[in-house]
């Protein structure tokens, strides 16, 4: 009977416990690997293959999710907004949505399934293939060489493809508003740029810096400590996405709470 | 007590080297668990500078457990593992990493970094540690090959376009490309056909010659084990359970040795086959 009662409390203390342990695991990852920036060699070819990779590679992606989602909210808050006449706030509804909320949160999403993937995969798979060891007899820190140069990439590259989205998002909006809603062209505009503030921008940007680096590092770290063969590192990538995919979620609504609450 | 004492002499007989002479890789007492598997329970082992140890044992007895102790590439859950006199489990990170600069391993499925050309993974370790430029390494990578028999061409190439035996030769020429005091071979000469077996084995024995560099060879090929090795020991439940001179494999008068060096079915190794 006790048993009954102590088996489950006892499989959520061990569920607790396992959790504990894997944040303070990824927690003594990335610090090591930040520590890894400030110390030399610094790994340059490294880090600009998995800029280019992270920054160029995503940006058809990023750029279609841009632009649609930017025509969908000119559409969805004209419909919406025309049942009391307040038609005007479009261009601001679309501009601020996407600056502050969308473009950091979908780019975040897009690239965690692109680029976590691939970095769990690749580093899953040279872990299990023992060429992380390899790299270690090779004078060669695997930290340094594999994981330090594509977190500080991905922390980089994701504000500026952000930074391109927002630009994309609202264009979306004003091929809608202009060529379907019957807008001005200059008077979008005007109504996207009255009420758009920096800190719109800016805390969108540093939102996509976050999840830049979450990305990186649950790819990272989801590869790094794989194991059991090619099936081990299929279950690592799926990890990798889900779980980056879940912290750009629960982080951006922790960051607009900093940015935005009074 | 008696026990370990009785080891170590047993171990000791592996070292030609006299009592006095501090042995180049010397293990007391190694013990390793993944999680309730027991691999390693009381490893002792000793290797004499420039001298060239074969490591025998069972499929899945902990041989590789065993070198990837040594490298540090393994954290050995108890036991003193000395390197130079020094004990390695003890060591600083960056001490750790000076003494795995003089290191080379080949891998028992190679490792090759395949993102990289041949010639970039021949030249990894030199080039991590600034003793060749990137200009000059292709040529450096051409000569290496040459030594295990590879053209210079195959330096263009990447990993997954070689066959499985160059990829061997190529992981081969890239632990001794840095010219390393110890060697570690994993299983260098499996999946070889004969004659490069043998050429590889010849590319062993001629490296620790040239070198004086001490090496420690993993093999289940007795002629090669007779031919590389000075002394053999070998790993049977965790434990070295003899060692001595690896001329006289398959006639050394211990049950259990001669059983595995002649590949007999009947003797003191049962394996476990269920059915
Ligand atoms: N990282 C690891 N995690 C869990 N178990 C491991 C790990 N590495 C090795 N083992 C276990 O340790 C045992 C010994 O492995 P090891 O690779 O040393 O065998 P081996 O003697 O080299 O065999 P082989 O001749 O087949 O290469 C095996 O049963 C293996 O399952
Ligand atoms: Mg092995």
């Amino acid at each position: 009977m006790a048993a009954l009662i102590l088996d489950p409390l006892a499989a959520l203390g061990r569920l607790t416990l396992a959790g504990c342990r894997e944040v303070g695991g990824v927690a003594l990852f990335a610090l090591e690997a930040i520590s890894h920036l400030f110390r030399p060699p610094f790994y340059w070819r490294h880090f600009w293959r998995a800029f280019v990779q992270v920054g160029w590679f995503s940006l058809p992606v990023v750029a279609l999710t841009a632009v649609f989602t930017g025509m969908v909210l000119a559409l969805q808050s004209y419909t919406g907004f025309a049942r009391f006449n307040a038609q005007s706030a479009i261009a601001s509804v679309v501009v601020i949505s996407i600056t502050r909320e969308l473009g950091p949160v979908l780019a975040g999403l897009m690239v965690a399934g692109r680029i976590g993937a691939s970095f769990a995969a690749e580093i899953g798979t040279m872990r299990v293939t023992d060429q992380i060891d390899a790299l270690t007899t090779l004078s060669t820190n695997p930290m340094k060489y594999l994981v330090a140069p594509r977190l500080l990439a991905a922390t980089i590259a994701l504000p500026l493809l952000v930074l391109v989205a927002d630009i994309l998002g609202v264009m979306g909006g004003w091929l809608i508003g202009t060529y379907k809603l019957g807008f001005l062209s200059y008077a979008y505009l005007d109504a996207t740029f009255d009420y758009l503030q920096v800190q719109d921008v800016v805390s969108g940007l540093v939102k996509a810096a976050v999840f830049g680096f979450i990305i990186a590092l649950m790819g990272t770290w989801c590869g790094y400590t794989s194991k059991g063969g090619a099936q081990g590192v299929g279950r690592t990538t799926t990890t990798a996405v889900v779980a980056s995919s879940i912290l750009i979620l629960a982080l951006d609504y922790v960051l607009t709470e900093i940015f935005f609450a009074q | 007590m008696r026990d370990m004492v009785e080891q170590a002499t047993l171990a000791a007989g592996a070292a030609h080297g006299g009592p006095q002479a501090v042995p180049k890789i010397r293990m007391r007492g190694v013990r390793k668990a993944f999680g309730p598997k027991q691999v390693l329970d009381g490893v002792d082992l000793d290797v004499a500078a420039g001298h060239s140890l074969v490591i025998l044992g069972g499929s899945g007895s902990g041989k590789s457990v065993t070198i990837k102790c040594v490298l540090g590439l393994i954290e050995p859950d108890e036991g003193v593992i000395e390197i130079d006199g020094r004990d390695v489990t003890q060591m600083s990170r960056r001490e750790r990493e000076a003494v795995a600069d003089r290191i080379g391993m080949l891998f028992q499925n190679g490792a090759l970094f395949d993102s990289l050309p041949v010639w970039e993974n021949v030249c990894f370790k030199l080039l991590a540690q600034g003793r060749v430029t990137r200009a000059k390494a292709r040529d450096k990578a051409a000569e290496v090959l040459a030594q295990v028999g590879l053209a210079g061409s195959v330096g263009d190439l990447s990993p997954a376009e070689l066959s499985g035996g160059m990829q061997k030769r190529v992981a081969l020429a890239r632990a001794i490309a840095a010219q390393p005091d110890i060697i570690f071979f994993d299983e260098p000469t499996t999946g070889l056909d004969p004659i490069m077996g043998a050429v590889i084995d010849g590319l062993i024995v001629d490296c620790v010659k040239r070198l004086g560099a001490t090496a420690v060879s993993i093999t289940h090929d007795m002629a090669s084990a007779r031919r590389i090795g000075d002394t053999a020991a070998m790993l049977h439940k965790g434990r070295i359970v003899w060692s001595g001179p690896a001329a006289s494999l398959g006639h050394t008068g211990h049950a259990l040795v001669d059983q595995f060096a002649n590949g007999e079915r009947e003797g003191p190794i049962q394996m476990e086959l269920r059915r």
